[in-house]
């Protein structure tokens, strides 16, 4: 059972986004990925307003209605503007049917102002995604490391946080988040460098490491070969593949009454 | 059946891999049915002493195993008397094709040194690799950054040189330019490997923009996933003719080319 984390309707041809979804399951398809989630809508929009927020989430929306049995989505948020991000969490999870946020570079993840945006997914047990990188060329002012999430994740122990692109450069991200619990890491979107697999369970332990992609950037393929030639145990490879990407969305989906 | 023409023995200078022993590596691509393996050395990334790390190598592919690792020795222009270096892999050792890493050797493609070794090469009937990018430059080392190549001077050294034939090693898009590619393709002497093409389906992606005869198979291992260039061909829906094009075929052939020169 392959489930991806993280996918978007980006970097993929169609005007729709149902026509964008067909293009990206049918590659998944050749891998025998059976569920993605999905985040974001396009163009790539790294501090949106609130209304390019909607536009979005709308976007992911649609591509959800064709493809429930198969696709999750996380709604997208913007810290810099909270109260909207509170009234799209209410739309798109509480009374709509995402499972998860998306948090990415308008601002850094550490500061209080993300508080009320965590607490209110912590209620509704919603993953926190949150994309992460220490670039050796430098982060964007609002691009969070690894340590920002740490900081974040001590102040809301209950929530469940995913450590997007495992920090970049892994080997640091991997040390950052090992104290802290409730992060998990996520594999997507950096090159698929051999290793980085072993490292994580070795440091984590397997519990704490989920497979995405973040196709259409990257290639399915690419991203899945890191899990599929990582030298670990058939048991902790199919956990990390979708067991816990399953256990950690268990909680929402019941509660939605659509758990599987 | 796979050539896999980006492999590398040795050491990564920041990181102990799964497969950094010879005898890992191979067990993993024989596995994967690779019947062939342009091998070169992570040593020649760093070592000065060049001439020692392409013996070395010379000597642990007829070892390891002499039916299935073609040895791809470097060529360091920046180095005194790297001339020498060149015609000890030419003469001496019998290699048909050579590595450069002008990024990690801190030369650019339309230097001085870049125009000697490319006269060279052509003049041999050596297939030359140019390394593109070893590593996202966003994951380096600190101390072992290295800027990706910028391969369009080639376009100017293909016209110059009919003899040259080139294979780019871990090139990647966007930052090889379309127009660039598409160029340096059309010569039909030059080749790409897929081990840092990224995208959905991109290896589909590319046979639609630059045909399938340019595209060769580099997993990059043991610094990449193995694994992962293979997952990028099944990932894209391709033909028989293609598949075996750009797993084998097309880089044979690019070797084949330059052994019927005069
Ligand atoms: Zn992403």
């Amino acid at each position: 059972m392959i489930w991806d984390l993280h996918c978007h309707l980006g970097a993929l041809p169609g005007r729709t986004p149902h026509e964008r979804m067909a293009e990206l399951m049918a590659y998944a398809d050749r891998l025998g990925i059976e569920r993605v989630v999905v985040f974001m809508g396009w163009p790539h929009a790294v501090d949106p307003d609130p209304d390019e927020m909607r536009r979005q989430n709308d976007q992911v929306l649609d591509a959800l209605s064709h493809w429930h049995d198969r696709a999750f989505g996380f709604v997208y948020l913007n810290p810099n503007h909270v109260d909207a991000s509170l009234r799209e969490f209410q739309r798109c999870v509480v009374r709509g049917p995402m499972v998860g946020i998306k948090l990415w570079v308008a601002r850094r993840c550490h500061d209080e102002a993300l508080d009320p945006i965590i607490a209110a997914a912590t209620e509704q047990r919603a993953i926190i995604y949150q994309h992460t990188w220490y670039k050796t060329t430098g982060n964007l002012e609002g691009e969070s490391t690894p340590e920002n999430l740490v900081a974040l994740a001590r102040r809301h122990p209950r929530a469940t946080f995913i450590c997007g692109h495992s920090g970049g450069n892994w080997e640091l991200g991997i040390r950052a988040v090992r104290s802290v619990d409730n992060i998990s890491i996520g594999l997507g979107g950096f090159d698929p460098t051999a290793g980085v697999v072993e490292m994580a369970v070795r440091e984590l332990g397997a519990t704490r490491v989920v497979f995405g992609s973040d196709a259409a950037g990257r290639s399915f393929g690419s991203q899945l070969g890191k899990v599929i030639g990582a030298e670990v145990s058939d048991a902790d490879r199919n956990l990390i593949l979708g067991g816990n990407l399953e256990q950690m969305l268990t909680p929402i989906l019941r509660s939605k009454g659509t758990g599987s | 059946m796979i050539v896999d023409t980006n492999v590398h023995f040795d050491r990564w200078p920041t990181r102990r891999l799964p497969d950094d022993e010879p005898k890992r590596l191979l067990a993993r691509l024989a596995e994967h049915d690779v019947a062939g393996a342009w091998v070169g050395s992570f040593d020649a990334v760093l070592h000065r002493d060049v001439a020692a790390v392409n013996q070395r190598l010379m000597k642990l592919c007829r070892i390891a195993d002499r039916e299935r690792l073609v040895p791809v020795g470097t060529i360091n222009p920046t180095l005194p008397d790297w001339q020498e270096d060149l015609r000890r892999c030419a003469e001496l050792h019998g290699m048909r094709a050579l590595r450069v890493y002008p990024g990690y050797h801190g030369y650019a493609l339309d230097d001085e040194s870049a125009a000697e070794l490319l006269t060279e090469a052509a003049r041999l009937g050596i297939l030359l690799q140019i390394v593109a990018n070893l590593e996202d430059e966003r994951t380096q080392h600190p101390l072992l950054r290295a800027t990706g190549v910028d391969v369009e001077p080639l376009i100017a050294w293909m016209g110059r040189l009919p003899e040259l034939h080139v294979m780019v090693l871990g090139a990647r898009r966007p930052r090889t330019r379309p127009e660039v590619i598409e160029q340096l393709v059309s010569t039909g002497r030059v080749t790409f490997d897929l081990s840092m093409l990224e995208g959905a389906g991109c290896v589909a992606g590319w046979i639609e923009q630059f045909g399938h005869e340019s595209l060769v198979f580099g997993s990059h291992a043991p610094l990449f996933a193995f694994e992962s260039a293979l997952l990028k061909i099944a990932e894209s829906p391709l033909g028989e003719l293609q598949r075996r094009a750009i797993l084998a075929e097309n880089a044979q052939r690019q070797l084949d080319q330059l052994a019927e020169l005069p």
